[in-house]
């Protein structure tokens, strides 16, 4: 066993609710996960399952109907959930944690210039007068590999392979440590999304931080990945390393849909789940998966525990207690 | 029919099969207006110059990126937006000559399902009466007639016949495209454009949809223009499979044949970049630099030739022609016109030879 990183940030037990008409969602439901210095950890599931109100729970980026919101989330040896907002806002967010927001190809603003865009998080949150922050702002763009003169083009005359590069350079401008990627390359090309993969491997080797990368794209998150969680209706079912993941995941819902992705020149047919992921409403008693699950038994009524296999991998599933 | 399909499938040279569909140099250029009066200063040039056919009883797969024209052809072929120029035969009349009456009867026989199962059915229509629409217009059936064929074909796509009278909002986006698929049925029609049919779907119910496509294929003997970006889930569903690139056919050929040698660099780049799912696999990638260039102004030559590794002046001012290279693969490089076996191969090797190391170095990662 090679010696391991040290512990950046650690999950424990996190919940988001959210406050509807009907009811309390259940997004985030009890969620632990760890993620170690210059790796990548990987969260898997379908729409809905959670996976993007995780990213706005660790961030505390909540919206106006955010309900319960409790658990702990380690950066290393402090418990950031305690802080207050405002030393939140001025400690953690966008210093110390940053986020390249889902379709962030759009989300830049139109009527500012990227350069300016880049930086302001080093302005705002790392006190840089504004002559600093260009410097870093070029840099950083220079890193991921944006041409300079771009610094005074709007977001518009850009490419969606370069905006994505500029967002991406936005969450680096201030040198955090963990970077939450929420669907990065979902909205690109195949060609594009290739060279931001590559991109955002080179930059895990070149800077010392580490990712938290939100997918529903297994075939492409395997190329970052060091560790992998899958998240299903609110919980996690599976955390493993990578590599034993990808070559044989445990959970029975991690298997469906490994088995759902097509490969190329093989005969194998992809298959399907069927049915559909509960509501998060009114979640089922037990196992979250047992209705879609083909190796269902009489105790997936019990809610299962987590359980340690292969020495360090958690599994949230009857089979293997 | 079933038996008729599995069998050609198999066969390495496909006997003579009847053509359904026949596309001949079609054109398909967007105005793009500016100004005052608004005037037309450029046109984007979406669709330029594509040939292909058909046969009956086969799908068709269509990739290439986002903007390179594969959308346009399907809709150019069902007549829903006008072509610029060229024809499309089926049934041995170009339906750009059809005069409306004519192209009703037509378009009973051609339907399309739609990329986005949440904008393509109306919010305000109960399911049962969107799948019966085409019915009522291109039919004189009785509605007691209509509401059987809507039953029939809701449980065709696994559906219930209460799910008739449900709003699109009720479903989710899995059920929502088989609607669309039973909506694209009713009509019992011959051909139908798939344009991007599981795009917008999570990876684990695409297969489900797929599998519906599949079995309604062998059961009714339809044939597909299936378009997708997704080169996998095209290799898992089409008998031929045709490459653009802004808006110009690179490369067609049956896809065992395309995917195990693909000979236009594009269509190599293309593969190389499909991600695998193991991380322990090492491979080496075709790194394209650059971006799509803009179909208002599209390159000079081939149009490939700003991003493919292996360009060479000849290629910047002459337009290469799509050849067949044997057993039905055809593709558009002047490599391959030249005639050595494995010159248009993306290789450390060519790339070094002809541009240098450093750039095989950078593009080969």
């Amino acid at each position: 066993m090679e010696q391991q990183n040290e512990l950046v940030l650690k999950v424990r037990n996190l919940r988001l609710y959210f406050n509807t008409h009907s009811g309390p969602v259940q997004a985030v439901d009890g969620v632990d996960f760890d993620l170690r210095k210059n790796e990548a950890t990987v969260i898997i599931g379908e729409s809905g399952c959670g996976k993007s109100s995780l990213a706005k729970a660790i961030l505390r980026l909540l919206p106006r109907n955010a309900g319960t919101y409790d658990g702990e989330v380690w950066l290393h040896d402090k418990n950031i959930m305690k802080l207050d907002d405002e030393s939140f806002r001025k400690e953690i967010r966008w210093k110390r944690i940053s986020m390249v927001p889902q379709a962030a190809m759009n989300a830049l603003n139109p009527v500012l210039k990227i350069g300016t865009q880049v930086a302001e998080p080093a302005m705002v949150h790392m006190n840089m007068n504004e002559e600093e922050a260009t410097k870093a702002a070029v840099r950083m763009l220079e890193h991921v590999g944006v041409p300079v003169d771009f610094l005074h083009r709007y977001s518009f005359e850009l490419s969606g392979g370069m905006r994505q590069r500029s967002a991406l350079a936005m969450a680096l401008v201030t040198l955090p440590d963990v970077v939450i990627l929420d669907e990065p390359t979902s909205a690109l090309d195949v060609l594009t999304q290739a060279s931001i993969m590559n991109l955002m491997k080179r930059m895990k080797k070149e800077l010392e931080t580490s990712f938290i990368l939100i997918t529903h794209d297994i075939a492409t998150s395997s190329e970052l990945a060091d560790n992998v969680a899958v998240m299903y209706a609110g919980q996690v079912v599976e955390v493993s390393d990578a590599r034993r993941f990808f070559t044989k995941p445990l959970h029975p819902y991690s298997h469906a849909l490994m088995a759902s992705v097509p490969r190329l020149r093989e005969t194998i047919e992809p298959e399907f789940i069927t049915g559909q992921p509960p509501s998060l409403l009114n979640p089922p008693t037990g196992c979250r998966f047992k209705d879609r699950c083909p190796k269902r038994f009489e105790k997936c009524d019990e809610e299962p525990p987590t359980v340690l296999v292969d020495g360090d991998r958690k599994v949230k599933c009857w089979l293997y207690v | 029919m079933a038996d008729e399909l599995n069998q050609t499938a198999v066969v390495e040279a496909p006997t003579e099969r009847k053509k359904l569909i026949e596309v001949n140099n079609l054109v398909k250029y967007f105005p793009v207006r500016s100004g005052l009066m608004r005037r037309v200063n450029a046109w984007v040039q979406a669709v330029d110059d594509v040939s292909f056919f058909i046969n009956e009883g086969e799908t068709l797969g269509l990739v290439g990126e986002s903007g390179c024209g594969k959308t346009t052809v399907g809709r150019t072929i069902l007549r829903l937006i006008p072509a610029t120029s060229g024809e499309v035969v089926m049934n041995g009349k170009n339906i750009f000559d059809l005069n409306a009456t004519e192209l009703k009867k037509m378009r009973a026989d051609m339907q399309i399902i739609f990329q986005d199962p949440y904008s393509s059915l109306d919010p305000r229509l109960p399911i049962g009466e969107s799948i019966s629409e085409g019915l009522r217009v291109h039919t004189n059936k009785s509605a007691r007639e209509r509401y059987d064929i809507v039953v029939e074909m809701l449980t065709r796509v696994g559906m219930r016949a209460e799910h008739a009278r449900r709003y699109p909002h009720e479903f989710s986006g899995g059920q929502r495209q088989r609607i669309g698929i039973a909506r694209a049925l009713a009509l019992k029609p011959k051909f139908i454009v798939c344009d991007e049919p599981v795009s917008a779907l999570d990876v684990s119910i695409q297969a489900q949809v797929l599998n519906i496509l599949h079995e309604l294929q062998r059961d009714f003997g339809l044939t597909y223009l299936f378009i997708a970006h997704n080169l996998s889930v095209v290799e898992h569903f089409s008998e031929r499979v045709g490459v653009m690139y802004l808006g110009k056919m690179m490369e067609m050929a049956p896809r065992d044949l395309l995917y195990s040698d693909p000979l236009h660099p594009y269509t190599q780049a293309l593969m190389s970049a499909i991600p695998v799912p193991d991380p322990t696999a090492k491979r080496q990638r075709v790194i394209l630099e650059g971006d799509v260039p803009s179909p208002l102004r599209p390159p000079s030559g081939c149009r490939f030739h700003t991003r493919c590794p292996i360009a060479f002046d000849r290629c910047s001012k002459e337009e290469p022609v799509l050849r067949d290279y044997g057993g039905g693969h055809y593709a558009a490089c002047h490599w391959l016109e030249m005639g050595e076996s494995g010159a248009s191969k993306l290789t450390p090797e060519n790339i070094a030879a002809r541009k240098g190391r450093d750039i095989a170095q950078k593009v080969i990662r």
